[in-house]
């Protein structure tokens, strides 16, 4: 496969590559937003709650 | 058949577990239909006849608006649910879907105005897709604003639910009065995007991006109902227990 | 229901500025564009359509805020829930009471400020046909966003930005019936969709707002 060619895209390349890389991170932005969420709401709950461990 | 696996399945601590374990079986399938679409797609399809390979925007411009589309009215039945049935994970889903959905739509609005440069020769046109597009994201933005003033929970879930029903109803209004707006105006050259002859080799990845799109959507919702669950469940016993695993 | 629609125009009428204000407020946009344009009635003439009917919208979205917001303010939003009485039918007394004290004197008014912009005379009656029935949907739509709203510290802006877009529509329709009387041809097919839109709304919104206020006011 020709790279050159490729990257090129026809001429097209300013076009097609920027589309191609916001899609890219929005989609990586939400993986990280969504794991944060649920990361800070474990913490917060946590600290709200305890560690749980109760000696028995 | 009995409602009781129903009934388990929206008891939060089955869910919080059953979401956990979904989230992988979403998750990876869809990073590789997406990789193997994309290959598809700006490998392997041909260059279209009038669109050369400009066209390939198309693989992430559709599978976009199609989402953006979807996650709408996931949004508006759960929300329905919720409202009807007071079934509070309804509810997390609609609040846990909403931003998911907002950014899918800026994300076909984006790509559709690159797209339309090389195409139309401007940024920016008011075609009757993008222009439909831009009002759903406008609904979005609504849904999310509204939700975020409420501080009550219980009022702001029932509120959005009621703000997202009366937007889908009037959805079809929309998208009927703009198609007729943009119809009125025979504008120069506007071509309508997205419509080259399709053939298979470049439907394909097409499709395999939309359902590679709509299994990310699934293992981001999971992720994100499974941090609302968290929230909501102020202190209940089951979530120290689970947390501290 | 004759009783809330009569107490609510008694109210409004005592309080002159809520009436007046969305009218100037009217006016004020319709000035705005020739200044920032062109004073050339000819150019004005193609955009008139347009221009009366957002200045229509936005001027009407003013008067909204103050649908239940007195009625949530001393407790008798409170005494209608309570009341037993359906408060769909409620809800669409004091829809009519808005549209009465809010939309039509915007629709009266249309015509001085289309002369400003060069509307010919035989296109005047499409003109506050369509705004009358274009604010009737705006006071039905609305409502479910005061109701929704209710309370809210900055519920006027977040207000425009749930009303607005489920107006496009009603906008599209409006503003093309009003071009098509200008240009001398018939506007029966837009002023139609609106009337049906009209009356689907005011099926509707009694319902949505109902709804919402019981949701706003636990």
């Amino acid at each position: 496969m020709n790279w050159t060619e490729f990257l090129a895209m026809g001429g097209y390349a300013k076009f097609v590559w920027p589309s191609f890389g916001l899609t890219l991170i929005v989609l990586i932005l939400n993986i990280r937003a969504a794991r944060r969420l649920h990361r800070t709401a474990r913490e917060q709950a946590l600290r709200r709650l305890g560690t749980g461990r109760t000696q028995p | 058949m009995s409602w009781t696996w129903f009934h388990k399945l929206a008891s939060p601590p089955h869910f919080y577990r059953i979401a956990g374990r979904l989230t992988p079986w979403f998750g990876w399938p869809a990073f590789l239909l997406i990789v193997i679409g994309l290959y598809g797609g700006l490998v392997l399809a041909p260059p279209d006849y009038q669109q050369g390979e400009g066209f390939r925007i198309l693989y992430v411009h559709a599978p976009s608006a199609w989402m953006s589309m979807f996650i709408y009215s996931t949004l508006a039945i759960s929300a329905g649910i919720g409202l009807i049935w007071r079934i509070k994970l309804a509810h997390a889903v609609a609040a846990a879907a909403a931003p998911v959905g907002a950014w899918f739509a800026f994300l076909a609005l984006a790509t559709g105005s690159i797209w339309g440069k090389p195409m139309w020769g401007t940024w920016w046109v008011w075609d009757a897709r993008l222009t439909s597009e831009l009002i759903l994201l406008f609904l979005y933005l609504g849904c999310i604003a509204l939700r975020a003033s409420i501080d009550e929970r219980d009022r702001a879930d029932r509120a959005c639910a009621v703000l997202a029903l009366v937007g889908v109803v009037n959805l079809p209004i929309i998208h009927y009065s703009v198609y007729w707006w943009n119809t009125l105006h025979q504008g120069s050259t506007i071509t309508k995007i997205g419509k080259p002859s399709i053939t298979f080799d470049m439907l394909w990845p097409l499709l395999t991006m939309i359902v590679g799109f709509t299994l990310y959507f699934g293992a981001i919702l999971m992720t994100r109902l499974r941090a609302e669950v968290i929230r909501r469940e102020r202190d209940a016993t089951w979530l120290r227990e689970e947390l501290a695993r | 229901m004759g009783l809330v629609y009569h107490g609510d125009l008694i109210l409004a009428f005592r309080r002159w500025e809520q009436i007046a204000q969305p009218v100037v407020f009217f006016a004020m946009i319709t000035t705005l564009v020739p200044l920032a344009l062109s004073p050339e009635l000819a150019q004005l003439r193609q955009i008139a359509g347009g221009v009366l009917w957002i200045a229509g919208l936005l001027a009407a979205l003013l008067g909204l805020e103050f649908l239940y917001r007195a009625d949530y303010a001393d407790g008798t939003l409170e005494q209608m829930l309570l009341s037993g009485q359906p408060l769909a039918l409620l809800s669409l007394a004091k829809t009519a009471a808005h549209w009465t004290s809010s939309g039509l004197p915007l629709v009266l008014v249309s015509p001085l400020l289309a002369i400003s912009l060069g509307v010919p005379t035989d296109a005047m009656g499409v003109l506050m046909i369509s705004l009358a029935l274009g604010t009737g949907i705006l006071s039905a739509l609305g409502a479910i966003g005061a109701a929704l709203t209710l309370g809210l510290r900055r519920g006027s802006v977040l207000l425009s930005l749930l009303v607005l877009p489920l107006a496009m529509p009603a906008l599209i329709f409006g503003a093309r019936g009003v071009d098509m009387a200008i240009h001398g041809d018939s506007a029966r097919g837009p002023l139609l969709l609106l009337g049906a839109m009209l009356v689907l709304s005011l099926t509707l919104s009694p319902l949505a707002v109902a709804a919402s206020l019981r949701i706003s006011q636990e």
